[in-house]
């Protein structure tokens, strides 16, 4: 059985582009579900609609995407995380949110519903047990010591090492599922937007794709070009950022205190540039709604030039403080077999080898154009992640170049006519700092009729969970941070 | 790393005390005049996150870059709502959230201010009207200052402090 016998026969749904959809019945949801368990294909998602759900496949060799859709008229479907694990948060967001039953998954507690969107008290969380003699628990969160996102740990020790770390998300959710049904393009794009701040440049690039795809409109060069840049600025000032916060974590604070310097010049150049330090709102379906200019241009490249000559220094001072090196080589491992079952994205797989980057793999524009590298590691520990970060920004570094050389002439954005009329299904993958983001939509008059957006860190949090097993709890902030994932792009 | 350490003390990247702005002097008037004589030139700030999109918690982090360096003015954040003075909270306070929100506005001392932070927590902007949303920090504690902006920057951030110590 393969991908290809599944999808033959299958009916093929109109309209939904640039990858295919295919209707399916309940025998070849399952059969795809054994493909995954059998780690012959990644799961790129799972989501739901009023009756039907749907999964997203990666085949990894010959890269391509497909979307599986199976019918549920009474609201339940084979559950896919019954056997494959990195499906089981999904499910059980799905099931709170679209009262669909995932039939044979053991953990369906409730994952997005705290109990407090009705005004009835809400249940106790039963955590999982944890059996052994001395063990002890420390609860942490929702509210976090530092100036970060709520979410709650429950860590079970032993003495000072960990043998469980439970994660309880949600904390953050704020209904952006329902919020985009019957919303128009520009709201939800400006919703889209704001599903996590860190990467609300990849969000709008993944969400103005998935919305051209379905429309069949092509952003002009000169625009496609520009996300890129945008693109590109977001993962250097986040992977800067990250790089001194990890080591902060670590207790070399002066790390920190340079790289939030070069965070902050990076900020300044995209106002000056974009107009907005984040580049919120700054792309537009159809292109870009920021044009940049000559100076705009002149003030990247001065960007540039700085961070080349002040990052080496402090990548060698990583390089040679032993006491730093001490606390990130062999912290946290995540091992390639479970990155790579869980399809984990960005630096977190591919520090534990997983070789996966949708810029090349499923490349888009401006990237089917530059000429790039995807560094890999194949640690897995807090230390391959930092190393990721580094090389990555090495890389932006040269496609920015790349980008500014080659900045197509033109219009930065072609005029949509069918923005308020128009109807279809797309599905878009972008790779955000942190990983990829899917984002699939259905669009019925210029309105959304469903659009699901699948963060990175879906398929992270878990693994954070694995990965802190045996370490020590002092060592839980580094090992965090090395992941970084996002509360607000999972709660939605 | 002698050398990055004195790097860093060779160039001060601090920038200049932002101006007064007299739109938010007089949002400023809305808190106790108190609050300089008991408190002086310190400050402790205990920042909530209420279901913010991080964007907000991006620009506040950057408060403490060289280049603002908050802690100059005599404001600095601290890891628990007991030894803060000024809670700042962002997002648009999810159901979620409430319950966590309302412990740390309890947990906190008098006398104690609220900040909301960015557009979300004025009103939910973007989230507003969702079933999982209450709509704005006042729906849930009293506000003493409002900083709008989605995120409002850090130049904007530290303005707003800034008039939480004039009289």
């Amino acid at each position: 059985m393969t991908l290809d016998t599944i999808v033959t026969g299958a009916r093929r749904i109109e309209r939904h582009r640039d990858w295919p959809r295919f209707a399916v019945g309940a025998d070849a949801w399952q059969e795809a579900a054994g493909l995954l368990a059998r780690d012959e294909l990644t799961l790129l998602s799972v989501w739901g609609e009023t009756d039907r759900v749907h999964m997203a496949l990666l085949q990894a060799e010959s890269p391509r995407v497909v979307v599986l859709s199976l019918e549920c008229p009474d609201h339940r479907y084979p559950s896919i995380g019954a056997v494959h694990p990195a499906a089981i948060r999904l499910e059980r967001a799905m099931r709170d949110l679209f009262k669909l039953d995932p039939v044979g998954l053991r953990d369906i507690r409730p994952w997005l519903n705290h109990g407090r969107w009705t005004d009835e008290p809400p249940p106790a969380y039963g955590f999982l047990p944890v059996e052994g003699e001395g063990l002890h628990q420390i609860p942490v969160g929702p509210v976090h010591a530092g100036i970060i996102e709520p979410g709650h740990f429950r860590f079970t020790a032993d003495g000072e090492t960990i043998v469980r770390l439970e994660q309880r998300l949600g904390y953050v959710h704020k209904g952006i599922d329902t919020l985009l049904h019957g919303a128009t393009l520009p709201h939800a794009l400006r919703i889209a937007g704001r599903t996590s701040g860190d990467s609300t440049v990849a969000y709008a690039f993944g969400f103005c794709r998935a919305v051209e795809a379905a429309l069949n409109i092509t952003a002009p060069p000169r625009g496609a070009a520009l996300r890129g840049v945008m693109a590109e600025m977001e993962r250097i000032a986040n992977h800067v950022g990250d790089f001194g916060a990890v080591c902060n974590d670590a207790a070399f604070s002066l790390m920190m205190a340079h790289c939030a310097v070069l965070r902050e010049e990076v900020l300044r150049c995209a106002d000056a540039c974009f107009g907005h330090r984040l580049m919120m709102d700054r792309i537009a379906v159809g292109g870009v709604n920021a044009d940049l200019d000559g100076i705009g241009i002149s003030r990247i490249r001065h960007l540039i030039a700085l961070l080349r000559a002040r990052l080496p220094p402090l990548v060698t001072l990583f390089e040679e403080t032993a006491s730093l090196q001490d606390r990130t080589v062999g912290a946290g491992i995540v091992h390639r077999d479970l990155a790579c079952r869980f399809g984990a994205g960005g630096y977190v797989g591919r520090a534990s080898g997983r070789d996966f980057d949708t810029r090349r793999d499923l490349a888009y524009p401006p990237y089917d154009g530059l000429q790039f590298t995807v560094p890999m590691l194949p640690e897995g520990d807090v230390n391959a992640r930092i190393w990721i970060r580094i090389r990555e920004v090495e890389q932006s570094l040269s496609m920015l170049e790349q980008l500014l050389a080659s900045l197509p002439a033109g219009v930065a954005c072609t005029p949509v006519e069918d923005m308020s009329s128009g109807s279809g299904e797309g599905i878009a993958l972008i790779e955000a700092f942190r990983g990829d983001v899917l984002v699939w939509l259905r669009i019925n008059d210029g309105r959304i009729e469903r659009c699901h957006l699948r963060d990175a860190s879906w398929f992270q949090w878990p693994l954070l969970e694995a990965a802190i097993e045996g370490n020590i709890v002092a060592d839980f902030p580094l090992c965090n941070k090395s992941f970084n994932c996002s509360y607000s792009g999972h709660d939605l | 790393m002698f050398n990055t350490l004195l790097q860093g003390l060779r160039k001060p990247l601090t920038e200049p005390k932002p101006s007064d702005d007299p739109e938010l002097a007089a949002l400023g008037a809305t808190l106790d005049k108190v609050a300089r004589r008991k408190l002086g030139r310190s400050l402790s700030i205990r920042e909530v996150d209420a279901g913010s999109c991080n964007g907000c918690e991006l620009e506040i982090q950057a408060l403490n870059n060289a280049f603002y360096d908050l802690e100059r003015y005599g404001l600095r954040f601290v890891a628990s709502p007991r030894h803060a003075d000024v809670l700042l909270v962002t997002g648009p306070v999810v159901k979620n959230m409430r319950e966590a929100l309302e412990r740390t506005w309890r947990a906190t001392p008098d006398p104690k201010w609220v900040v909301a932070v960015g557009d979300c927590a004025v009103d939910g902007h973007v989230f507003a009207n969702s079933y999982a949303v209450t709509g704005g920090v006042s729906a849930v504690v009293p506000v003493d200052l409002v900083i709008r902006g989605c995120p409002p920057s850090p130049t904007h951030l530290l303005r707003g402090l800034l008039t939480l110590l004039q009289k």
